[in-house]
């Protein structure tokens, strides 16, 4: 009896969750790839096989390339800006010097997180207007109206507007997976090396730096990973335009599939997507996880 | 607004003599530095905090001021923007949201918890089997099952139903939730359960009479994290609902600012709604919300 029980309680205990698991995570994953080789339109009864000609095709594809070249400039400022600038953000932040005023600036930091993303995408369509916006105004106000543009609405600049407005809604997570990380570190090694007169800046080399590696890799991943999905901000600012300027791959993937109604191909491109972040997910789980046996 | 200022004062408490001398030789060059950090830090808050205060000020302004005069503050109040606002459709969407919002947190906190329950209780083969399932979840993105998704849920004749953004928000959020409430669980002591088992207490009296009062901390960041996704997702509640009445309020501002065109006081009032849940939650929850990202993020 009671070896019967205890058999049956994990499993149903557990059942519900593989059962979300399987039907809405992996069985999607396995169909979108077997997707890929078929050629079907959203309400189509019937699904034609291709053969690999889709995945031929994403070689062919400029708005592909263009997308890809897109998803990397997101990933190399938001790394750049996020994880670097967001480190020294956080070591000021948490330096004595600071102490009083930190933790209202670490919640004013931290609110652009929270809001969803289309407030602050349609706020910042007020501020890139071309007409009214603040950015044009500001410039005008402080005499550099001749760099005012419209910002959006130029295929040079939509997609550097686009990632601009990423860093100023997401610096502030950053900062605080960064503060976190160093309010871990043990306090005698910052005494030790005041003792033997280190200034802040070697502090920050010597032990700050060393000390926040593993998070700092897995901050670097997360900011990768995200440039290489990223969906809604250029969606809802850009819609990928002015042209095919400011397309990332998960833009192209939806039109494909939900406005050219090209579902193979679609999926397609979402296999790549796919691979590309699979294989950072996995440097990231191997990196926490050798950390945890430390 | 205390975030995370843990054992920062006991350590302040404690000057070192020596430490104090050195000090003093570069008082004054570390105040002027000091100064020029506290002015960038400063200038940072404002870049964050300007927008969102155009954002709020702009709200109570008609068309032609916000149009005319940016910077400037409303000349009257139109306070009815925000009753325009709620009466043409942000009810409709704030409800929903919250609908989708609640049931996607019972259900990721009941069904999570289970799970967390299962995995930390027992050890065999299969239970780190489903470990390991559970754990690659986290690999997975919604992007990339977007179009299969589609399919499913068409074909479960869930499409255009908020089911169809409930079910997917769990099934996502499921991963992290029990990795997190797992890690927690196995640090209940043993013995509780072991005199709760010679007292007769049943497996489910066992999860939910011992480790769910235990682990109320932890549920709550579930909770909140839950919420913060819940609330804010945009690309499932853009493709899986077509129906105005059933936007949340991430998709249905999008229709809302096409259906108003230029009233924009209307539309940065409805803005500023969508906002204020998750402000408060920010205020009020901070520990718990900054404690899940940041192991979320490290585990994940």
């Amino acid at each position: 009896m009671i070896l019967k029980r205890i058999k049956l309680v994990p499993v149903l205990f557990l059942l519900p969750s593989l059962l979300f698991l399987g039907v809405f995570v992996y069985i999607p994953i396995v169909q979108n790839f077997f997707n890929s080789f078929f050629d079907f339109s959203v309400f189509s009864q019937t699904k034609e096989f291709i053969g690999f000609s889709y995945f031929k095709e994403l070689f062919e594809d400029k708005i592909l390339m263009t997308s890809f070249a897109n998803n990397i400039k997101y990933a190399v400022i938001s790394v750049l800006f996020q994880v670097f600038f967001a480190l020294i953000l956080a070591t000021i932040l948490e330096d004595k010097l600071f102490r009083r005023i930190a933790p209202t600036l670490r919640v004013i930091y931290f609110i652009p997180v929270m809001i969803s993303i289309s407030v602050i995408a349609l706020l910042f369509s007020f501020i890139y207007n071309p007409q009214m916006g603040l950015l044009n105004s500001f410039l005008d106000l402080i005499g550099l109206e001749s760099l005012a543009k419209p910002w959006l609405g130029n295929a040079t600049t939509a997609i550097y507007a686009v990632i601009a407005m990423s860093q100023w809604q997401s610096v502030g997570f950053i900062t605080m997976l960064f503060i976190v990380a160093i309010q871990k570190i043990p306090k005698d090694l910052y005494e030790a090396a005041e003792i033997d007169g280190a200034g802040r800046i070697r502090k920050f080399f010597n032990i700050t730096v060393p000390q926040v590696k593993e998070t700092m890799f897995v901050n670097v991943l997360i900011t990768v990973t995200g440039a290489m999905l990223v969906f809604n901000e250029p969606y809802i600012l850009t819609n990928g335009g002015p042209g095919i300027s400011s397309m990332t791959l998960s833009v192209h993937m939806y039109q494909l599939g939900f406005i050219k109604d090209n579902m193979g191909y679609a999926s397609a491109v979402a296999t790549l997507i796919f691979v590309v972040t699979a294989i950072f997910a996995l440097i990231q789980i191997k990196v926490s996880g050798t950390g945890k046996d430390e | 607004m205390t975030l995370l200022n843990t054992k920062e004062d006991v350590l302040n408490s404690s000057p070192d003599a020596r430490y104090q001398k050195v000090r003093s030789k570069t008082d004054l060059r570390g105040k002027i530095s000091k100064n020029i950090f506290l002015l960038g830090l400063l200038f940072i808050a404002f870049i964050v905090l300007y927008p969102l205060y155009w954002m709020f000020i702009s709200s109570f302004k008609s068309y032609d001021e916000i149009y005319n005069n940016v910077w400037s503050l409303p000349s009257v109040w139109h306070f009815e923007n925000y009753i325009t606002a709620w009466s043409q459709g942000i009810s409709s969407y704030f409800i929903n949201s919250l609908f989708v919002t609640i049931l996607s947190i019972l259900l990721v906190v009941l069904i999570g918890s289970m799970a967390a329950f299962s995995l930390s209780r027992y050890k065999t083969k299969w239970i780190n089997v489903a470990l390991v399932f559970i754990i690659g979840g986290l690999m997975m993105n919604p992007q990339v099952a977007l179009i299969p998704l589609f399919e499913i849920l068409t074909w479960m004749n869930l499409i255009n139903t908020h089911w169809a953004l409930i079910l997917t928000y769990v099934a996502y959020r499921l991963p992290l939730s029990i990795i997190l409430i797992r890690a927690f669980f196995l640090s209940i002591p043993k013995e509780l359960e072991e005199s709760a088992i010679i007292d007769g207490c049943s497996e489910f009296g066992i999860y939910s009479r011992i480790y769910l009062p235990l682990s109320i901390p932890i549920l709550i960041t579930t909770v909140v994290l839950t919420a913060y996704f819940a609330w804010n997702e945009f690309l499932f509640s853009t493709v899986f609902i077509d129906s105005s009445d059933l936007k949340t309020i991430p998709s249905g501002l999008m229709g809302f600012r096409d259906a108003l065109r230029t009233d924009w006081g209307v539309l940065l009032a409805g803005m500023v709604i969508a906002s204020i849940p998750m402000i408060i939650l920010l205020i009020l929850l901070q520990k718990y919300l900054v404690r899940g990202l940041s192991e979320g993020s490290v585990k994940g």
